[in-house]
């Protein structure tokens, strides 16, 4: 008999199932995991590094880069920091919008995390299912800020303007009849919230038709049930945040304990798991889309009735409009320093924390009263999970280490960072 | 208010450990040495009435070139204020004494719904301080990044090794004179059909000037002490 060794693999850097540039190096005995070392930093760009070279307004659009999936949620931790230490607080109509749009974003994320979860575990339907939907939303972020992915939308002191009144429409082609585009167009005819109100009408019925390829289905359920198991108390030891978190069945979730913007006037729910194993974790997020559903209706009606600023108007934190611009000297002045030198924020530190699709996201910014911050720690909730990858994946089959890593929702703009 | 409660349980709990305590922005900071470092976690993990039963983050930072400005922004001279000059020396604005190196931990208490900052700063080289991997399991990955980017030693800690640099990587990022373009740049050379590193060939450049301005707005007079000086 051959003497029988442990297999060391290589995974990654590049494969699908590694959502990006993640290295494992896998210890194995057979088929069986017994040591997991994720290597990191393949996407390392410095950006906190870089953002102590920039003005704080600079660094909003980086922020959109981090996690990528959800874009607006980074910003969001981002410009509160920054308004934390200025002590602004933006108009009550920003807040509405934030919180919509951080809605809007996780979703988003939900339905990429779905689609990739789905493929790495061998379901192709429901990626181009997620995609449909994630195409509408986009398609938001476009009405609104002039990118679909990274907008640079949300600024200190509320949000870069107001809502739209049109939305971009589809254009007849060669592929595409008039008739057709006619179809496609319908719900395009009116204002963005217009759009939005018809998306979260269709929406609900699109989440039912994922949990119906999905919920029940067994083969589904024999790669998630009993995978990846975290008891509640590893959860918070490992540092578990967000869906990972309540997975596990810990009832924990920012917009509640400690709600940020408007988020304690509205109504929604949490759902947690039971047993922290993947299958819960899906379970989450697929109720999270539904209630953030119910948020974005909530702020859909608020916003309709309640027309307002969307951006502060103390001038040496937010640009004066383009018209003041050009016939009043203080505004030219303000707006000439603004991009050039931009504002100074008193010295001191603060910590600021959103509830991010994937957990807490934070910043950590230590100002001296300068024109850029001094130290920009960002908190990545991927960066304790994948940590915990190791221990989640011990004594599980290879197969395995791929449902457990989807389901932590990794990505690696915000963990390599 | 709540963070009133906190402050006068920490400071009855951790009378001798404390260095200082405040709370700025609603924000509650302690600092404590690196020997007590250990005791005072332990005890804010295990104590009913601290309870912070998550590390959410831990980070290291660099008070190198805290408030130096590039720019003088308070005096003019004959000719106006001073508009882009390159400067090699930079102007202390804030005349800040201490320690060199920090590292900052957040926790987090579900239980009372609470945040907490902790501070210690690192008075001498070599840079070691305790590992709090023991208590949280969560730092692992926390202390290891602090020891890469700022170059922080974690005793204790079992697996020590760089996460976010490159494999060989040497130099520690994220200090403040180490330069943003980095000292090596790297590339596939065809002739010896491998990647090689070589020295950069850009050199650091300062954008926008980093000005530190009294605004009157955001100065509190009792902790003024800013005077810009050139």
């Amino acid at each position: 008999m051959p003497d029988l060794k442990n297999l060391t693999l290589n995974f990654g850097p590049q494969h699908p199932a590694a959502h990006g540039v993640l290295r494992l190096i896998l210890e194995m005995n057979g088929e069986v995991i017994e040591r997991a070392d994720p290597h990191v930093g393949l996407l390392h760009r410095g950006t906190e590094k870089l953002a102590e070279t920039k003005p704080f307004n600079q660094s909003i659009g980086y922020m959109d880069r981090l996690d990528y999936v959800s874009m607006m949620c980074n910003e969001h931790a981002y410009v509160m920091a920054i308004e934390k230490l200025l002590g602004i607080t933006p108009p009550i109509r920003a807040q509405y919008i934030r919180v919509m749009f951080d809605e809007i974003t996780r979703i988003l994320n939900h339905l990429l995390w779905l689609g990739a979860h789905g493929l790495d575990i061998g379901a192709m339907t429901v990626f181009l299912y997620a995609f449909r939907e994630r195409e509408d939303l986009l398609d938001c972020y476009e009405a609104v800020s002039g990118a679909r992915m990274h907008a640079t939308y949300y600024r200190p002191g509320g949000v870069y303007r107001d809502l739209p009144n049109a939305m971009p429409q589809y254009a007849t082609s060669k592929w595409r009849s008039e008739k057709e585009t006619r179809k496609m167009n319908e719900s395009r005819e009116g204002s963005l919230l217009d759009f939005l109100e018809d998306f979260i009408s269709r929406f609900p019925g699109k989440v039912d038709e994922y949990e119906t390829l999905l919920t029940d289905n067994r083969i589904w359920k024999q790669r998630t049930v009993g995978i990846g198991v975290v008891s509640p108390e590893r959860a918070l030891a490992l540092g578990f945040t967000g869906p990972m978190l309540r997975g596990s069945g810990v009832a924990w979730d920012l917009r509640k304990k400690q709600p940020y913007e408007v988020y304690d006037k509205l109504d929604f729910d949490i759902p947690i798991g039971v047993n922290g194993d993947c299958y819960d974790r899906y379970l989450v997020r697929m109720e999270e889309m539904r209630q953030s559903n119910q948020i974005i209706k909530q702020c859909i009606s608020w916003l309709r009735a309640n027309p307002g600023e969307v951006l502060l108007a103390d001038h040496k934190v937010t640009p004066p409009s383009r018209e003041h611009m050009k016939d009043d000297m203080e505004s030219l002045i303000h707006h000439f320093k603004l991009y050039t030198e931009g504002y100074s924020v008193p010295a001191g530190e603060v910590y600021s924390a959103v509830e991010h699709p994937k957990g807490e996201f934070g910043i950590y910014l230590v100002s001296d009263g300068a024109n850029k911050p001094y130290r920009l720690k960002i908190r990545a909730p991927g960066f304790s999970h994948l940590a915990s990858l190791d221990e989640m994946s011990r004594g599980h089959m290879l197969a395995d280490v791929v449902a457990i890593l989807s389901s932590q929702d990794i990505v690696f703009g915000e963990i390599d960072r | 208010m709540q963070n009133q409660v906190l402050q006068e349980q920490l400071q009855t709990a951790f009378s001798e450990q404390i260095i200082t305590l405040s709370s700025e922005y609603d924000e509650v900071t302690m600092e404590v040495s690196g020997e007590h470092l250990l005791q005072v976690c332990q005890q804010l993990k295990e104590t009913d009435h601290f309870h912070f039963e998550q590390l959410i983050d831990v980070c290291g930072v660099d008070y190198l070139d805290y408030g130096k400005a590039e720019w003088v922004t308070a005096k003019a001279t004959s000719k106006g204020f001073e508009r882009a000059a390159t400067r090699t020396q930079k102007i202390n604005v804030l005349k800040r004494q201490g320690p060199r190196f920090a590292v900052a931990y957040h926790l987090l208490s579900l239980r009372h719904n609470r945040r907490l900052r902790i501070k210690v700063f690192l008075k001498h080289e070599p840079l070691i301080i305790p590992s709090v991997m023991e208590i949280w399991p969560a730092a692992n990955w926390f202390e290891r990044e602090a020891y890469d980017v700022i170059g922080i030693m974690f005793e204790g800690h079992p697996d020590l090794r760089r996460i976010l640099t490159d494999y060989g990587f040497s130099g520690h990022p994220f200090r403040k004179d180490f330069p943003v373009s980095g000292y090596v740049e790297m590339r596939y050379d065809a002739t010896e059909q491998r990647v090689i590193y070589e020295k950069v060939d850009i050199e650091p450049r300062v954008l926008v000037p980093k000005v530190i301005r009294q605004d009157s707005r955001y100065v509190n007079p009792e902790t003024e002490q800013g005077e810009n000086n050139a």
